[in-house]
């Protein structure tokens, strides 16, 4: 840069991965729909584009890792603007959700075969593993929190044992979850009934592994001591995410697995 | 666009010299905003021909050119998305959006520079999708989805539209969803997080305040489309029944999904055209715009509102009667708001030492047209009429005054204002007033006879129609071909302007042109505002 720069923003340097994702965006849809139309070679095009969007987020956030860590770009002013930036996220995350939480509601308040669940749709007790899961997802948001105080009083092993309980919390429940799955009495296909669950707790899971992921690589950060009490939005971010996916839970125990059975 | 002057001009530090890091690799707002008005350039030719073809079809009764009415609806369809998600939000959001909101509130950049080069990359994906899906089987051993842009089931469903094309749809929209959701928390971070000392909110141009309103729109009704065509693509392939009442399931369902995406889409269309019409108006009549306080807070609640109105566009399917009585009365509160913004240009102008230019006459075309449009909104607002006007070419002539005649003036409102600001060149004027006046007299011949065609009950989405509405048609069609010569003389234009090279100078609309963007060169330096600048007069809206 020739000029001198007089403002706290951050200037990205030009950089491949927005072009690279996309485009592995375009393999991944091809190879999707080439799957759902039986024609051959379709695995191994989806592969290729999810790897090529894994290698992507990979080195995208490796870059940001690196602004932040040795450049110094992440200054108050850009840090705030991150949060604005995640909490816009999931705002609209919300609002993806929302769509689900309508097809449910609108199928089980006014039910197009008569009842709620449809006949010989046999539901979960929800006072079962779904409980037990609820109880999962929410000592996870306490020791995320635990972690966090660590954090910001400096107590490394603190932070490093919440984080890793979360970690490991959130991979319990995924396991409870494909648990449950695989001993369900109604099939994917099964009425609307398995629609609305499977798509909404399929994609809930989804996050639930998406949330353990940024939760994993944080807690490599804070053993490689990236973060100060000063500066650790990546983990902030994460808390925020994993407290979402929190909520989101909270919704489909009360009114999918308890209200709607 | 500006890529040939930015390499002599002196201003210019730090552009990457590199074709594939500069135009590729791409974290500057204004060579992604360069990027997203040239696609939307090239997206608007294509789709505006298809409307050419489908004009030439219904010029005279029988079946002329299309195969069949299958082929129609291919046209159809290909028409509504490629104008909806690759010409009119890539120009006015991604295009004046990515240009100019940072300019115009003194920031350097957007907020997330490298996250906005992905927005426009992955809209290029979705369009090459949208393209592939017009080649490949859909329905009846024929080529391509026939749906419409609203996709609904049971006919974008597996019975309705078995091959792949309806697939490549959804995809696409999936991506150009995913481009428009990051955009949107793009824009609402710079706008909340980088504003010039000084600028505070009630400062705003009026401009950003509609990005800002637009963006937050974007953010909230495309992940419920997102959720829809989800649903839509597992009952196609995994055997859900969301839409499918064999199953238990409904395809209403799936058009409130959709309009509740789909209303505040339509202001996501119109919002930034607002925004660029008030900065004009304002610019040429040397005044300040009136009521600006009202015009921002009436976009604001245009928004707010626009989300509680969707089901105005399902008052055939069945829906209560309570239901739709709200629905009415909903609708028709927006014209209030839209009334402050009408009549708040009127009195900007009132008074004013008004030139027309260019950039005027486009803003005064849009606001008569615009206002035709809403007009003809208020009437289908009303459940008990629009059930007889429901699916007709009322409906198409309404929002085409509002869209064609409204969004896409507001584009060229925009490009004509600004196009001296992004190029540092200047047009032919007289070649671009008659690029004005072919277009205006173009859409207007070919948009408003479909008032009387639809009150006749020609249907929409149909490729023949009875001889009696012959006539209508026929001039119909010929307006079209006049719009067509005028987007001819447009490009003329925009060639003529970059071989003649005359220069605009920093700001050629002089004293009337009060925003930041008029204090940079023309063309701005490849990075702005190295020094923020401080905002101390009321004015600057």
């Amino acid at each position: 840069m020739a000029h001198e720069q007089h403002h706290p923003y951050h200037l990205v340097e030009p950089s491949p991965w927005p072009f690279m994702g996309a485009a592995s965006g375009f393999v991944l849809a091809v190879g999707g729909i080439m799957y759902m139309h039986d024609l051959p070679f379709s695995v191994p095009v989806m592969i290729v584009g999810l790897a090529l969007i894994v290698a992507t987020m990979f080195f995208w956030w490796r870059d940001v890792i690196r602004e932040a860590q040795y450049q110094g770009h992440h200054t108050p002013v850009v840090q705030i603007g991150m949060r604005y930036g995640m909490a816009l996220f999931i705002c609209s995350e919300v609002f993806f959700f929302l769509a689900f939480f309508w097809a449910f509601f609108d199928m089980a308040l006014y039910p197009r075969l008569g009842t709620w669940p449809p006949e010989g749709i046999v539901t979960f007790d929800p006072f079962d593993l779904p409980l037990m899961n609820t109880l999962v997802l929410l000592l996870s948001g306490t020791t995320v929190t635990w972690a966090h105080a660590g954090l910001l009083e400096n107590k490394r092993s603190e932070l490093l044992w919440g984080l890793g309980l979360t970690v490991a919390l959130g991979f319990i429940f995924s396991l409870l979850q494909a648990y449950e799955y695989s001993h369900a009495a109604f099939g994917f296909t099964d009425t609307v009934y398995a629609s609305t669950f499977y798509m909404a707790t399929g994609f809930h899971g989804f996050h639930v592994i998406v949330g353990t992921i940024f939760l994993a690589v944080c807690w490599y950060r804070a053993y490689k001591g990236h973060f100060t009490p000063e500066q650790h939005f990546g983990f902030e971010a994460a808390a925020w995410y994993w407290h979402f996916v929190d909520v989101v839970w909270l919704f489909l125990f009360i009114c999918i697995y308890w209200w709607g059975a | 666009m500006t890529s040939a002057d930015h390499a002599h001009d002196h201003h210019d530090h730090g552009a990457p010299t590199s074709f594939v890091k500069r135009w590729l690799y791409s974290t500057n707002h204004k060579d992604i905003g360069t990027l997203y008005l040239i696609f939307a350039v090239i997206a608007g030719l294509l789709g505006g021909a298809i409307s050419i073809y489908m004009r030439m079809e219904l010029q005279d009764p029988g079946i002329q050119y299309m195969a069949d009415g299958n082929a129609w609806n291919v046209y159809v369809t290909a028409h509504g998305l490629i104008m909806v998600f690759f010409v009119v939000m890539p120009a006015l959001i991604g295009g004046f959006g990515n240009w100019f909101v940072p300019l115009m509130i003194g920031a350097p950049d957007m907020a997330f520079p490298r996250m906005n080069n992905i927005s426009f990359w992955l809209i290029v994906p979705a369009f090459l999708l949208l393209v592939i899906s017009m080649f490949v089987p859909g329905t009846g051993g024929a080529d391509g989805t026939g749906t419409g842009w609203t996709i609904y089931p049971p006919l974008s469903g597996k019975l309705g539209t078995p091959g792949m094309s309806m697939d490549l749809a959804i995809f696409s929209l999936h991506l150009a969803g995913a481009s428009s959701i990051l955009g949107a928390a793009n824009f609402i971070t710079t706008i909340f997080n980088m504003r010039a000392p000084g600028m505070t909110l009630h400062k705003m141009p009026l401009f950003v305040w509609a990005m800002l309103v637009t963006a937050f729109l974007l953010l909230l009704a495309v992940p419920v489309l997102a959720g829809a065509i989800t649903m839509l693509l597992t009952d196609r392939n995994f055997g859900t029944s969301f839409f499918d009442p064999a199953g238990g399931g409904d395809p209403v369902l799936f058009l409130h999904l959709f309009w509740f995406f789909g209303h505040p889409e339509v202001y996501i269309m119109i919002l930034p055209a607002f925004g660029i019409v008030s900065q004009v108006v304002a610019t040429f009549s040397r005044k300040p715009v009136f009521g600006y306080l009202g015009m921002a807070y009436a976009m604001v609640a245009i928004g707010v509102v626009g989300f509680v109105v969707w089901a105005h566009h399902m008052y055939t399917v069945g829906l209560d009667v309570d239901t739709r009585a709200y629905f009415t009365a909903a609708t028709m509160v927006i014209a209030v708001p839209t009334g402050i913004k009408i009549f708040s240009w009127i009195a900007t102008m009132w008074g004013g030492s008004i030139e027309f230019r260019l950039p005027m006459i486009w803003a005064v075309g849009f606001i008569f047209l615009f206002t035709v449009g809403g007009v003809t909104g208020v009437v289908l607002a009303n459940a008990g009429v629009d059930i007889a006007l429901h699916n007709t070419y009322y409906v198409i002539a309404h929002f085409h005054y509002v869209l064609s005649l409204g969004a896409v003036f507001g584009i060229f409102c925009g490009f004509y204002y600004w196009f001296p600001k992004m190029t540092g060149y200047s047009y032919n004027s007289m070649l671009a007033r008659t690029h004005f006046w072919l277009t205006f007299i173009g859409v207007n011949v070919t948009f408003f006879p479909m008032h009387f065609l639809g009150l006749a009950g020609m249907p929409r989405r149909y490729i023949d129609y009875p001889d009696a509405l012959a006539g209508w048609n026929y001039v119909s069609s010929i307006g079209s071909y006049v719009a067509g010569i005028g987007t001819l003389v447009f490009i003329v234009v925009v060639i003529e302007a970059f071989s003649a090279k005359r220069k605009a100078g920093d700001n050629p609309w002089g004293e009337g042109a009060t925003t930041l963007e008029w204090t940079v060169s023309s063309p701005p330096p490849f990075h702005t505002f190295n020094e923020l600048p401080q905002i101390t007069a009321s004015k600057g809206h």
